[in-house]
């Protein structure tokens, strides 16, 4: 059976890449800023690359924010991940609050954005535990702080602490690296996401 | 632990893969999304191109040139050349790629940095520093393909450019470019140290081992051309070598 994925344009960055990759692993690609088809979508995939702010802006303004709410599976990447959570650091902003937690700066690395690639652990079973462990590529400096240590699904060492890398908690997965340009790792874990 | 990356530089002019010496006697080279592609399989941690002509016929098959490369490549794409406006980098972020460098214009007016990083975040943009020693300890930065010197010492400039908002700088040593004679070493220590965000080392790499000491200086990534282009080392035989020296490369 093909999948459809809808794909949220919240208006910043690069969806051409997100898109392709799922149209390789055969899904129907929709990309939409329509809230009433987000409504209506069955797997809606939260991209994100930008700021916390303005994204939160668009999504609120459009309706999207509160038909992201009803998804049936939704999949937040990178910022999208971040969106899931209660409220941002960046730029001081509520976010969609899915999850419980908060989203903080990376104050502790040598070095920020925190860019390139790096390990994906798991630590307890979600959709992507199939596709785990991997080596993911991410470009961020800020990470979430989940209020509940159960939604953590994988893990990523950043100069000796850990942040989470993936998350899960029902019908909400996030992800905190860049699946479409994690090689053939990315592609395993959009299709551990389609599958489950 | 976060890899060490190795990155292949393509020449790309009108949505075209180039080679020339000098910027002279360019020879087409085929299609640069079926070299990124095939770099990609090979192990690439990243692939940049390098717009070496701003025309504007050269600009559409550019983009329509990144168009394509987003469909097909599953690896961080870097453009860069050419790029001096907000515009230019939305145009090129929404044609697929993940990050834009600029070099000369930003240099022209700092101010660029910081209005390109709040519209699109620091971790899409790249400042490119082409740096040439002047005989006493210091490096000066040049603009305009290394042609024109603008009177800023490399280390200040980059320091400036990262608390503007760069999230990566592409260091590249003017001296050491196409010798095949390995990175200036000292040059990227000296970034390495200045600033907080990953440094990319660019300029002279003759073998793996040059891409080693560069990463073993601090880089963070280290990028070549001819070396693969040329066939004559692979990705593969650079990242054995990376591990060698102990370095966490992605396999």
């Amino acid at each position: 059976m093909t999948s459809r994925v809808t794909l949220i344009d919240h208006g910043a960055g690069n969806l051409r890449s997100l898109r392709a990759a799922f149209e390789r692993l055969g899904a129907d690609v929709e990309v939409t800023a329509d809230a009433d088809r987000v409504a209506g979508a069955e797997r809606v995939v939260l991209p994100g690359v930008g700021a916390a702010a303005p994204a939160m802006r668009t999504l609120s303004r459009t309706g999207m924010a509160d038909a992201l709410r009803e998804a049936p599976s939704l999949l937040g990447v990178c910022l999208g991940m971040q969106l899931l959570f209660e409220r941002s650091a960046e730029g001081d902003v509520a976010c969609l609050g899915l999850l419980p937690g908060t989203v903080e700066r990376i104050g502790w690395a040598e070095r920020l954005p925190h860019m390139g690639w790096n390990d994906v652990v798991a630590t307890g079973a979600s959709p992507l535990s199939p596709a785990l462990p991997a080596v993911c590529y991410f470009a961020h400096s800020y990470a979430v702080a989940p209020g509940d240590a159960a939604v953590v699904a994988a893990e990523t060492d950043i100069d000796g602490r850990t942040v989470p890398s993936a998350v899960a908690s029902g019908r909400v997965a996030g992800v905190q690296f860049h699946p479409e340009k994690s090689g053939p790792a990315g592609r395993r874990m959009l299709e551990a996401w389609l599958a489950a | 632990m976060l890899r060490k990356r190795i990155i292949p530089c393509l020449d790309v002019r009108g949505g075209r893969l180039v080679k020339g010496i000098n910027f002279e006697s360019l020879r087409d080279c085929g299609d640069p999304v079926d070299a990124a592609e095939r770099y990609a399989a090979q192990g690439a941690d990243e692939i940049v191109w390098l717009n070496i002509s701003a025309g504007e016929e050269d600009w559409r098959g550019l983009l329509e040139a990144v168009e394509r490369a987003a469909v097909r490549v599953d690896v961080p794409l870097c453009i860069g050349g050419g790029v001096s406006s907000v515009d230019q980098a939305r145009d090129l972020l929404n044609a697929g790629a993940d990050k834009v460098s600029s070099n000369s214009a930003p240099l022209d007016r700092p101010e660029l940095i910081g209005e390109l990083a709040d519209r699109f975040g620091s971790q899409c943009v790249v400042i490119a520093i082409d740096a040439a020693a002047d005989g006493d300890g210091s490096w000066g930065a040049f603009a305009s393909a290394g042609r024109r010197p603008t009177g800023r010492d490399a280390v200040a400039w980059a320091a400036e450019a990262a608390d503007r908002g760069a999230g990566e700088l592409l260091v590249t040593s003017i001296d050491t470019d196409g010798t095949l004679g390995g990175y200036d070493i000292e040059l990227l220590r000296r970034i390495c140290r200045a600033v907080g965000v990953p440094v990319i080392a660019s300029g002279g790499a003759g073998g793996p081992r040059d891409l080693a000491s560069a990463l073993q200086a601090g880089a963070q990534a280290a990028l070549a051309a001819s070396i693969f282009h040329d066939g004559v080392h692979t990705i593969a035989e650079v990242k054995q070598e990376v591990a060698r020296c102990g370095l966490p490369t992605r396999m």
